[in-house]
């Protein structure tokens, strides 16, 4: 518990210098590091299969989008930059308070739950679930990847008209 | 039956896409009408007993998943035959390049998809996986063209739709956790036993749902995106595709699992006449015709709600009947928006004017929609809403009855706003060289007003339908 | 579920809604697609955490994982589609700047 505790609070650490760091670059290795801590707090749950999809998915492929959408889109001169960095400061000290004031806030007003949980289902493993308890979702997950591959086909594709 | 729903399209969308290049425009384009007609014919004959024996085949062991077809279920394919047709019969004639019209048609496969495991299902889960099909394939579709004022429409949804998401799938964690499943049944079991938490649950799969219904706390994505989308999306989108990711979720929810509790009728009742005057107001000062198509269509599915709201039998059959009727007359709409933009090259309601000279067909069918979507008798939309003030006059709920009666005068003053700037009055400079739209935008048009007047006049008959 | 539970839940349901503020937070402070789009990964990171512990506290990891799995393969395919829709934006606008987007109000 206490290993997990302290990873869940690095995992809130590096979403928070996601979010307040200045330089996208560095926001996108924040948010992978989060992801690489999420995978670790999976496997320390006991949800190894799930770990792995987040590791290699989302703290790789994301990582990988975000830079390539960032190395074409990002041209900031350096003056416009520091500029910036000044007003964001203004714009983001309020976080890590609210943060604070959440966090403390929540684990005062902590009244014990009485509810019956319900008993574990007997197909225990993940692969029975995965292949044949939940097919369709296997088949709306075909369906929701075609449409992404629709969707890199179009609009990944120049513009037709030249410009 | 069931299952051939949503694997006759699939393997056609996969057959579709291994053709010679050459071949595949045209041959999707058919192969995804013909799916679309028999989905349309079978929804529509089915209650009446001649499909029945086809349907009992069962093959879960094949499958290894459920899908079971009701009466609700028949509602949606229906809606999404029609409306999918009609979108299809546009796109024919208004979509010019040859790759785009391909690339809708592959992405009307998947919505068409989506849209009839949604009307199957009976998982949470499953639900949302095929909600967010369809949302990732409407983000696309409003970016057919990437006109430059689309990318705003098409972001706000992705936000709001990531965040309508993470409601969702917040409430699905308290269901694994309290319940031990996300079935329809294990839900229902649990939510007697178990107090606030499966509430709260209950409560933010609502939320989201709201979120991808674009109703009126939240509506703020979809007209943006309703008028930015190419013509034959915003038919799509407008007529049926909201729809079943949000009202018709909501009501196959309230109907399987949650019921009606009294917190639950009131928060349907006051979103739902927040939606309808809202609705109704924005729509009267807007000057572009899909936009205020897309507000009258916010409007229109708060009456939904409202019947919704009254928690009595006669209340679902009025949002029943409501649902298929929007789905009929606003894609109508957006089919004639379209014809007029095809035309005229503009949606400006200020430079249009004396559009039913030059444009007769269009202009009546437009003219019998509107009447429709007013509530005129003898047309369809009147008995929808007839059914909806009488349900919730039945119910007691009187207030929200008149709200109900003076949004539909509402409703008339925006639509006549239309038909005047439109398609009365003087022919202006602008259209003094405008002719009739071709056959093929004329087609749908033709069919879904004959479909409106039909419905109105053979009403005693199809309410047995409705009723059952 | 016994009060050591329903101390290990809230624990957890504290660190679920931090992520939550800091995601909200992000999406309405910034003005930059990306930053926005940054936001919206870090509340689906919390809501994958939610379903995950849900199975770990629950007895059903089987399930949650099997959901978990789905879900970050949607994510990812949503982020796709996202980058997409920022990189076309860019190339109208020039710019990723959200008050550029803001000239269609009605």
């Amino acid at each position: 518990m206490n290993v997990l505790l302290l990873l869940l609070i690095l995992m809130v650490l590096a979403g928070l210098w996601s979010i307040l760091t200045s330089l996208l670059l560095r926001a996108t290795i924040a948010l992978a590091l989060t992801s690489v801590l999420l995978t670790v707090v999976m496997f320390q749950m006991n949800a190894p299969l799930a770990a792995v999809f987040e590791l290699s998915v989302c703290a790789g492929l994301i990582s990988v989008v975000f830079i390539s959408v960032i190395s074409l889109t990002h041209r900031q001169p350096l003056k416009e930059y520091l500029a910036r960095r000044q007003k964001r400061i203004l714009r983001f000290w309020p976080l890590p308070v609210l943060l604070l004031v959440v966090g403390v806030g929540l684990s005062f007003v902590h009244r014990p739950v009485h509810i019956m949980l319900p008993h574990p289902t007997a197909f225990g493993d993940i692969r029975i679930m995965m292949w044949q308890l939940r097919r369709l979702d296997l088949f709306g997950q075909i369906l929701v990847l075609l449409a992404g591959v629709y969707g890199v086909l179009i609009l990944f594709r120049g513009n037709k008209n030249g410009n | 039956m069931n299952y051939l729903l949503i694997f006759v399209p699939f393997i056609a969308l996969v057959l579709v896409n291994l053709l010679p290049k050459k071949l595949r425009p045209i041959s999707s384009f058919l192969v995804l009408l013909l799916i679309l007609a028999a989905q349309s014919i079978f929804a529509a004959l089915a209650p009446f007993g001649l499909i029945r024996a086809v349907g009992a085949v069962r093959m879960e062991h094949l499958f290894g998943f459920h899908l079971l077809i009701d009466n609700l279920s028949l509602l949606l394919l229906l809606s999404a035959g029609i409306v999918g047709f009609s979108a299809l019969m546009v796109a024919w004639h208004s979509i010019k390049d040859e790759d785009d019209r391909f690339n809708f048609t592959n992405l009307l496969f998947i919505l068409l998809i989506g849209m009839n495991g949604i009307s199957m299902l009976r998982d949470l889960f499953s639900l949302y996986v095929f909600i967010e099909a369809i949302a990732v394939s409407t983000f696309i579709m409003i970016l057919l063209y990437k006109a430059r004022e689309a990318y705003e429409g098409a972001l706000k949804y992705l936000i709001l739709s990531v965040v309508a998401s993470v409601m969702m799938l917040s409430s699905i964690a308290l269901f694994i956790m309290f319940c031990g499943g996300t079935s329809f049944e294990v839900i229902k079991l649990s939510l007697v036993s178990s107090g606030a938490l499966a509430r709260i649950a209950i409560a933010l799969f609502i939320c989201g749902l709201f979120i991808k219904g674009g109703l009126v706390p939240f509506h703020g994505w979809l007209a943006d995106a309703y008028t930015s989308a190419p013509a034959p999306v915003s038919v799509v989108l407008a007529g049926v595709v909201t729809k079943a990711s949000g009202i018709f979720t909501l009501i196959r929810l309230l109907t399987a699992v949650i019921g009606f509790s009294p917190a639950t009728k009131d928060l349907l009742l006051i979103i739902g006449a927040i939606s309808i005057v809202i609705g109704a107001l924005a729509a009267l000062g807007q000057k572009d015709i899909k936009r205020m198509l897309a507000y009258s269509s916010i409007s229109q599915m708060g009456y939904i709600l409202v019947a919704l709201g009254c928690g009595t039998r006669l209340g679902l059959i009025a949002a029943a009947f409501h649902f298929l009727n929007h789905a009929i007359f606003k894609s109508q709409l957006f089919a004639n928006a379209a014809a007029v933009e095809e035309q005229t090259g503009s949606r400006d309601l200020g430079s249009l004017g004396g559009l039913a000279q030059k444009m007769p067909v269009t202009g009546i069918t437009s003219a019998i929609a509107s009447l429709s979507t007013a509530g005129i008798p003898p047309l369809s939309g009147f008995w929808s809403k007839l059914l909806i003030i009488i349900a919730l006059w039945v119910s007691g709920n009187y207030f929200y009855a008149v709200i109900a009666v003076l949004a539909s005068l509402l409703t008339l003053a925006y639509f006549l706003t239309l038909q005047r700037e439109a398609f009365f009055g003087q022919v202006s400079v602008k259209v003094s060289s405008v002719t009739e739209a071709s056959a093929g935008m004329l087609i749908p048009a033709v069919l879904l007003s004959a479909m409106t007047v039909g419905l109105g006049l053979v009403f005693p008959f199809v309410i047995k339908y409705f009723v059952r | 579920m016994g009060i050591e539970m329903s101390q290990m839940f809230w624990t957890f349901f504290i660190f679920f809604a931090l992520l939550l503020v800091e995601g909200f937070y992000c999406i309405i402070v910034t003005y930059n697609f990306l930053r926005v789009l940054i936001g919206l990964e870090l509340l689906m990171k919390a809501v994958t955490l939610f379903i995950i512990v849900a199975g770990y506290l629950s007895g059903n990891l089987a399930l949650a994982q099997s959901i978990a799995i789905t879900v970050i393969v949607i994510e990812v395919v949503v982020v796709v589609v996202a980058a997409g829709i920022i990189i076309g934006f860019f190339r109208e606008y020039d710019s990723l700047n959200i008050k550029n987007a803001r000239s269609m109000k009605g």
